[in-house]
């Protein structure tokens, strides 16, 4: 079990591809890998592809909460891609519709951060 | 007339907390509940397990967290219980956003999300003995 993580630079965005369960157990490491490539490459936009994230709680909210204010300073945004129905509900549920651009692949999101 | 109950405990690792929302949804296998439903469950199981190590033990490991779930011909009823610090404003808790811990990146929606996916939440907690964490779900079975 666990999380895999993939990230990719391309134009800008930095593209993170998640595989497992997103909670408070798999939260934590993933926090320090991505905020410090965040850091390290001064990224303004994330794409976060949820494509093969089975399930997600309002841990992984926090995260992309905690990515936003990351990237906020340098005026940047954040897209989230490929949820399945039930994590869509709990974003729903969060507000973070109002905080991130919302897309439904990968190439969508980048596409919309490009113009964001 | 319960037909089936389970109590189990486990360590307050936030490890345990996919081990709990998995034996949830085994508890229930049997009742062929829609896949919706269960990830409700799973979900607002997540929820109070994770609160229960986060806030009720302050992720002190060597505490235990417990899990009880019954069920009859209607109703499924969780209970997750800590005995750690308590709860001392439970309304102020599940106000939706609130969290008491604002550096940890917490969304503060643990109790919203165990609200919408239960149809009765109750939050009963004293201060410095435990807080227990009840939800029961009406379900229709297909039988």
């Amino acid at each position: 079990m666990g999380l895999n993580v993939q990230m990719a630079l391309r134009k800008n965005i930095l593209v993170i591809r998640l595989k497992g369960e997103l909670d408070q157990a798999t939260v934590t490491s993933l926090k320090y890998k991505v905020s410090e490539v965040i850091d390290k490459y001064r990224i303004k936009n994330l794409v976060i592809n949820l494509q093969e994230v089975p399930f997600m709680d309002s841990s992984g909210i926090g995260f992309i909460i905690g990515r936003y204010t990351q990237v906020k300073l340098r005026k940047g945004h954040i897209a989230i891609c490929s949820m399945n129905e039930m994590i869509e509900r709990i974003v729903n549920l969060s507000g973070l519709k109002k905080i991130c651009l919302i897309a439904s692949d990968e190439k969508e999101a980048e596409e919309r951060l490009e113009v964001a | 007339m319960k037909k089936n109950v389970m109590k189990i405990s486990f360590l307050a690792k936030t490890e345990n907390v996919i081990f709990a929302r998995t034996v949830a949804v085994g508890f229930l296998v049997n009742l062929n509940m829609e896949i919706g439903f269960l990830n409700e469950i799973k979900t607002a199981i997540s929820e109070a397990v994770t609160n229960a190590i986060v806030h009720g033990y302050n992720h002190d490991e060597s505490k235990f967290v417990e899990l009880e779930m019954s069920y009859d011909d209607y109703l499924v009823t969780m209970e997750i219980i800590d005995h750690g610090i308590g709860i001392e404003n439970v309304e102020k808790a599940r106000e939706p956003l609130f969290s008491s811990k604002i550096d940890e990146e917490r969304a503060g929606l643990g109790f919203t999300i165990m609200e919408v996916f239960s149809d009765e939440l109750t939050v009963k907690s004293k201060v410095g003995e435990e807080t227990r964490v009840r939800m029961v779900k009406t379900y229709s079975a297909s039988r």
